[in-house]
């Protein structure tokens, strides 16, 4: 039996009260963990105790459950909700989710939907609130009829006396449990008789976005309000002099034309690299759009302006004489490679790219004398909210900021710069307005993934055992390196380092931060590795795992080698690995990332002279599994995505601006180069569930430049793949040979 | 600026915007009919797509003066109770993840479906690859066009 419990130091998580309407309505805090290790003697942090997140359940037996979580595409609008529904005992189907009010003072740095971690962080909360509504429905019942707790059972918000007749709905009883003393501990149910978690559910918003219902911050709308768009300078290292303010202010349909400055004591999430930018307001986005065009403005450098050759010039000088960030050594690599029969080193690049959310950039301000609102698609609501204080001089108590459905993140909408820009554009015109970035904005002012370039090296004794491996790797914004992950703990004489280089192009988090690229390379090269000394990949990897488990290297290794292990063994399995099928090639590659453990198996085939991806098969390691229909979901996008971003996307620079401004030059995967089939298949567990967002796309990478060799018998090493592959000639060749 | 009479979802409206405004910004900007989605402007990707008569035109290049009385079709009219077999299958296969581009992706399906009822794989691939979807939810369009394709 699992209790857990309501309170920290008698203040309660929670809060009952009558509903409006009739039933019982109890309030928590969805966003954090009521369960967290504090140590005596710290006081508790005062949001712990604010409210967001609400379960009403009304006296017909319906229940909602207000989700305040930022919805970007990962699902959590259902799978945190079915966790409530599971603890507290009711019919999916008679529960309703609506995206809750959110109150940011709650998440001054706590509510942040990235890194995977939302599942993780809700799960005993949620698990909470859910077991404390269904606790108290039952204490009523038992006081209603005269008898114990223990004589009563509950299925699908109906309560049954176990040896009586009578029953009663969750409905009847739930205005009587306003007045039940919230318990100080509950039972959680044991994970053996989820009934809800662990079932393939349906997207809650799925009907309304089939029917194109106004769900996303671009759709937003306020009676009276302008819309606004930025034209910010064509290049990093350049500002706004001045432009033609007087031609755009007579155009049709703008309604004036200034400069704005959010400069803010710049933050990681503000990410203003272009603090002052030209802004236009006016009555339609056509109307704007056409001012843009008829913009003459003078820009002024202000720092260097940056090209792709220069980039790559300085990641092969930085890779050696950069800034360590991080680094780990576990016995003597360099005695260890000078005595080595043998040495393999290998070089893998990626070249920076956009994050192209499908929903541009856009938030709904209305800012007055004291008071602001701000409205739209962030995964900080907080950060923005404390930074608009810093630039409009409001006091945060006066700032209300709500999040609308998100048209994709992917890492981007963790800065908060174009939430500022809104506000700082409203502010200027004293009425409400709706910025909105143009497809070209967007791409050409992104916080960009950055380029990478990472050195592979094993030392092989006579025996072709491993004795020493190196991998040094290096970003401008961060190197692709995690000194800590395998295969780290599994090889003698072992070094890693992380280092970084500098530029002025503007870079942040993209989906799976720089595991995207470390996974492709370290499966590329462990492939290439294995081939070299005679053996299978999936038998190599799994060798070192095995003496990650006998008897690790280190102590700080920061897997759990049979999880790794379990997920390889699992694909393998699934995949018939090893049985040879004429026509098709197959790459594998396993990685762990966001706390999940992910192995797949692509299978490619020929057609018209074109490798194409026929089947991936991914197994999955992410402890209990919540809602398994949003999770295959998500890792099959997560595939597409890797698979998508290592062949073809590649943004560039000249003269400090990006090459590449929309979908005609800049490729994104498409509907005829996705995987034919995507099958997923989880390793069952009663482990606290990880997160998906992120752990389903580094594998990808690999898997598919491993695969990519077997039909063409080249190695690939550059990003994106596309381009290596430009000679079909090769390909076909290799084949007739 | 001019006036424009247009049938849109059955409807009778009457807009007053510049002739070369994009169908687009008159159904976002004028009609506050928000399902078709911005997302390039140039025709690129398939958000805004939607019906003239019943051919899935990108209303983002398609400007207000060339309409003239053709019926256009948008997501929140593609049918009354939102039970399209199109839009039926996208919630059977559970198809969105972030949901933006589906609209669009939803409306070039119903046109394609309309005018090959039961189109091969690389007739579907062809057809629907000008739509992209950032999230990566292609095996599931497929899946839910495939399983109109065989229940009619």
């Amino acid at each position: 039996m699992t209790l857990i419990k309501t309170q920290h130091n008698r203040r309660s998580f929670l809060k009952v009260s009558a509903a409006a309407g009739g039933g019982m309505l109890i309030g928590f805090n969805w966003l954090t963990s009521c369960t967290s290790q504090v140590k005596e003697g710290i006081p508790i942090p005062k949001e712990w105790f604010e409210i967001n997140g609400y379960i009403k359940i009304g006296d017909t037996g319906l229940v909602t459950i207000y989700s305040p979580n930022p919805e970007i595409g990962q699902n959590v609008m259902t799978s945190m909700p079915l966790i409530v529904a599971e603890e507290l005992d009711v019919n999916w189907d008679h529960v309703v989710v609506e995206q809750g009010a959110l109150n940011p003072d709650a998440f001054k740095k706590r509510q942040f939907s990235g890194g995977s971690l939302s599942i993780m962080q809700g799960w005993d909360v949620l698990r909470m609130a859910g077991a404390t509504g269904r606790r108290m429905l039952l204490e009523a019942a038992a006081k209603e009829w005269g008898v114990a707790v223990s004589d009563l059972t509950v299925s699908e918000g109906i309560i049954k006396e176990i040896k009586g007749e009578r029953t009663i709905g969750y409905g009847e009883i739930a205005a009587k449990a306003v007045d039940i003393k919230v318990p100080e501990e509950v039972e959680l149910k044991n994970p053996k008789d989820f009934k809800l978690i662990g079932s393939f559910k349906k997207n809650v918003e799925g009907p309304k976005l089939v029917t194109g219902k106004p769900l996303f911050g671009i759709d937003f709308i306020r009676e009276g309000m302008l819309l606004a768009m930025i034209e910010h300078p064509p290049a990093f290292g350049m500002t706004v002099k001045d432009f033609n303010r007087e031609e755009i202010v007579s155009m049709n349909g703008i309604r004036d034309a200034f400069t704005i400055d959010i400069s803010v004591e710049s933050t990681r999430l503000v990410a203003t690299v272009f603090p002052h930018l030209i802004a236009i307001v006016g009555d339609s986005t056509w109307h704007l759009m056409k001012a843009k065009k008829a913009l003459k403005a003078n820009w002024e450098s202000i720092s260097e302006l940056e090209n792709s050759e220069m980039h790559t010039q300085r990641l092969k000088r930085d890779i050696e004489k950069g800034e360590i960030q991080e680094s780990r050594k576990d016995g003597n690599p360099e005695v260890a490679f000078s005595k080595a029969a043998k040495v393999i080193e290998r070089t893998y690049t990626a070249p920076f790219q956009a994050h192209n959310t499908l929903e541009p950039m856009n938030f709904f301000a209305h800012v007055t004398a004291n008071k602001a609102e701000l409205i739209g698609p962030t995964q900080t609501p907080g950060v923005l909210k404390s930074n608009a204080s810093t630039l409009l001089g409001i006091p945060e108590e006066n700032i209300t900021v709500d999040i609308t459905r998100i048209g994709g993140g992917f890492g981007r909408r963790l800065y908060v710069h174009y939430g500022l820009e809104a506000a700082a554009i409203s502010k200027k015109m004293g009425a409400p307005i709706k910025l909105i970035y143009s497809r070209e904005d967007d791409m050409t002012a992104g916080i960009y993934r950055t380029a990478y370039r990472s050195t592979y090296k094993v030392g092989l004794d006579e025996n072709n055992n491993i004795i020493a491996y190196s991998a040094r790797g290096v970003g401008f914004r961060e190197g692709a390196i995690f000194p800590n992950r395998f295969p780290a703990g599994t090889i003698e004489n072992y070094t890693a380092t992380k280092l970084k280089s500098e530029s002025n192009i503007s870079m942040g988090a993209w989906r799976a931060p720089r595991s995207h690229f470390a996974a492709g390379a370290e499966q590329s090269f462990l492939d290439e590795v294995a081939e070299a000394i005679g053996k299978d990949p999936i038998d190599l990897q799994l060798e070192l795992f095995d003496r990650a488990i006998d008897n690790p290297i280190g102590e700080k290794n920061e897997y759990e080698a049979e999880r790794y292990a379990g997920v390889i063994k699992l694909v393998k399995e699934k995949a018939n690995w090893g049985v040879e099928t004429p026509g098709i090639y197959r790459g594998f590659a396993a990685y762990f990332c966001h706390n999940t453990y992910v192995a797949q198996v692509l299978d490619l085939i020929m057609k018209e002279g074109k490798p194409i991806v026929n089947k991936v098969w991914c197994a999955v390691d992410c402890g209990i599994v919540v809602n398994r229909e949003g999770a295959i979901n998500i890792i099959q996008g997560g595939v597409v995505d890797g698979i998508g971003h290592a062949m073809y996307s590649e943004i560039k620079f000249e003269n400090g601006s990006p090459t590449d401004n929309n979908f005609n030059t800049y490729q994104l995967i498409r509907h005829n180069q996705s995987p034919k089939e995507i099958e997923v298949f989880f390793v069952e567990s009663e482990i606290k569930p990880t997160g998906l967002g992120e752990p389903g796309l580094p594998p990808a990478v690999g898997a598919l430049a491993n695969a990519l060799y077997k039909v063409t018998g080249k190695r690939y090493y550059h990003q994106p793949y596309a381009t290596a592959i430009q000679d079909q000639s090769t390909i076909e060749t290799t084949l007739k040979g | 600026m001019a006036v424009f009479n247009l049938n849109i979802n059955g409807e009778q409206h009457q807009v007053d915007v510049d002739p070369d405004m994009p169908m687009l910004w008159v159904l976002r900007d004028s009609l506050n009919l928000v399902g078709t989605k911005y997302g390039c402007g140039i025709a690129q990707c398939g958000a805004c797509t939607i019906h003239l008569g019943d051919v899935a035109m990108r209303s983002c290049m398609l400007p207000v003066s060339q309409v003239g009385n053709q019926a256009i079709t948008t997501i929140e009219g593609l049918s009354e109770k939102g039970d399209h077999p199109v839009q039926q299958a996208w919630l059977e296969h559970d198809v969105a993840q972030c949901g933006y581009c589906q609209s669009g992706q939803i409306m070039n399906a119903a046109a394609l479906l309309k005018s090959n009822p039961k189109p091969s794989d690389p007739e579907i691939e062809a057809a629907m690859n000008g739509n992209i979807c950032r999230c990566g939810t292609y095996v599931r369009i497929k899946e839910a066009i495939k399983s109109v394709t065989s229940n009619t």
